[in-house]
């Protein structure tokens, strides 16, 4: 396996100097394997895990997780119109799922008056979706791995032991 | 009355030298607050995947709260005896072959309480874990030390094993892959010492605890050679592994006669080991194993980033094909290794153990735990090369 890969399937915060010394090649390399990744669209880019729903950070602090019925087209299946819906930056993530529903969409917004908009005017009128059910979410505990209150404890391992 | 309170310390106890790593801790406490990066730990860094650590709350929630058998849940027996078969190959009856206890740690002492007579002589590869030494003394057993060397990468050999065999002989103590040189023995090296304890009749502890933590090839247990799990207690625990240190959870499988032997002196002293540490070791043995690997991994990675960084710096160090520890020779520094460690820590705040702590062999190498952050071993490292560029000066 890429090397580089291996460290990020670890989910560390390495900078690409440090991702040399650990595996042991020069940045320059650690830069081609990330362009590589990137090429074959393994790697889709970076960001950062924040706790939306501190002040400060609250640019996109309302969050819907949408559940969408669509029609699948005759030669297209569900691609054609997931793939359109997925290219709304208010979408965050998109997927096709088993089960009672067709597309899990994630939508980010400001405030609540924004994502209902981008429901009710956007996707909702999309030719092709069936129906909508939105839920809006009301608290996050973990985020991109991340716990969001009760992290662990600092340790107060011994500094040196047998 | 003003006599000195002393005089009541048995003798035995009172002549025990203090822990050399002991004096370190105290060092290093006193720089508290000024940014160490310790690799003078011996553990790893990881908490106890939450898995386990929420089977023990549950069991707690059961009111989990009172003794189990002497010997250990019974559950958890058949678990271990599954698991000793699958990875190392060796057999236990969970009925009458597998005892719980408190860590390794107990597990050696009880053996050694159970099998040890007073005068009799007990050999071990040194340097080696802190306790070994004592634990013998304490049952008034005569300690034989077999040296190991850098230039084995510290496997421990047949020869080295007979040249310091005397007369009195009754037992080997092996810890393979050995905290703190990360040396272990192959198949080869292995199978000579079991042929020498054959001949010479040597009842074998055998402490594995760092068994998984093997990177290159797979591990040996002696007990599953021909001929030695009749004369061989496998010792073994969750701490390293696991990343279950504090739970204090370890066993021992051997012949009945003697896992009972053992269990004689446990259930006078210690009873049982915890219950609910006894619980979330089952977890781990039953759905732990993933987290057992991912662990390994990323100690895997460190050790090559680590190895490479001493050999670049001028500290000799071979790769330890298993545990988490470096033990790197620091006479090219021009210092001893107490010296050394002293120096680092006081100069540029990184604390390594000297190897001197862990007996007369480990002299001119320090012992480095890599079971630390990327980020805090990278810095370290730079801490270390700086040190090593200034000494040259």
């Amino acid at each position: 396996m890429n090397p580089v890969l291996k460290l990020l399937l670890e989910g560390g915060r390495l900078t690409t100097a440090q991702m040399a010394l650990v595996v042991g090649l020069s940045e320059v390399e650690v830069q081609q394997h990330l362009e590589q990744l990137k090429k074959d669209k393994i790697f889709l880019g970076w960001r950062p895990v924040l706790d939306l729903s501190r002040e400060a950070a609250a640019g996109a602090a309302v969050r819907a997780v949408i559940e969408v019925k669509v029609t699948p087209e005759r030669g297209g299946g569900f691609n054609r119109l997931a793939e359109r819906l997925a290219r709304f930056d208010e979408v965050e993530s998109c997927y096709l799922m088993s089960g009672g529903y067709d597309l899990l969409v994630i939508v980010d917004g400001s405030s609540l008056q924004k994502v209902a908009g981008f429901v009710s005017e956007k996707l909702s009128t999309l030719e092709g979706i069936l129906s909508t059910s939105t839920h809006f979410m009301l608290r996050s505990y973990k985020e991109g791995g991340f716990l969001v209150e009760q992290a662990e404890a600092q340790s107060s391992r011994l500094n040196v032991a047998p | 009355m003003s006599a000195d309170p002393k005089r009541w310390v048995a003798g035995h106890v009172a002549s025990l030298p203090k822990s050399g790593i002991r004096d370190f801790f105290e060092l290093v406490a006193k720089m508290k607050g000024q940014d160490v990066i310790s690799l003078g730990v011996g553990e790893p860094d990881f908490v106890t995947p939450w898995h386990i650590r929420e089977a023990a709350i549950y069991a707690l929630e059961k009111g989990k709260t009172y003794y189990t058998s002497n010997l250990g849940m019974i559950e958890l027996r058949r678990a271990i005896s599954t698991y000793v078969t699958e990875h190392f190959g060796v057999n236990y009856r969970p009925e009458d072959e597998v005892i719980i206890t408190v860590g390794v740690s107990e597990a050696i002492d009880l053996a050694l309480r159970a099998l040890c007579n007073p005068g009799d002589k007990v050999m071990y590869h040194q340097p080696c874990y802190v306790s070994y030494h004592p634990s013998i003394t304490l049952v008034h057993g005569e300690a034989v030390a077999v040296p190991t060397y850098a230039k084995d990468q510290f496997a421990l050999t047949a020869e080295a094993l007979r040249a310091a065999w005397v007369h009195g002989c009754k037992i080997l103590m092996l810890n393979l892959p050995c905290n703190p040189t990360g040396g272990t023995c192959n198949l080869e090296q292995l199978t000579k010492i079991a042929e020498f304890c054959r001949e010479k009749d040597l009842l074998v502890m055998s402490d594995e605890i760092y068994s998984e933590l093997t990177f290159e090839g797979s591990h040996t247990s002696i007990a599953s050679l021909p001929g030695m799990a009749e004369r061989t207690i496998f010792l073994h625990g969750f701490s390293k592994a696991f990343a279950m240190t504090g739970w204090r959870i370890g066993y021992a499988c051997g012949p009945a006669a003697l896992i009972d032997a053992m269990m004689k002196v446990h259930q006078y002293t210690m009873l049982c080991a915890s219950i609910i540490a006894q619980e979330a070791a089952l977890e781990a043995l039953q759905r732990g194993w993933d987290s057992v690997c991912k662990m390994r991994d990323q100690y895997h990675r460190r050790r090559d980033l680590v190895v490479r960084r001493f050999n670049e710096i001028g500290l000799k160090c071979h790769a330890p094909r298993g545990s988490f520890y470096a033990f790197p020779d620091v006479t090219s520094s021009g210092l001893t290794e107490k010296n050394f460690a002293v120096g680092l820590l006081e100069k540029e705040k990184v604390a390594v153990v000297p190897g001197i702590a862990f007996g007369v062999n480990g002299t001119g190498h320090v012992r480095a735990c890599f079971a630390t952050s990327y980020e805090q071993l990278i810095t370290a490292c730079d801490r270390i090369d700086r040190f090593v560029q200034g000494q040259a000066r």
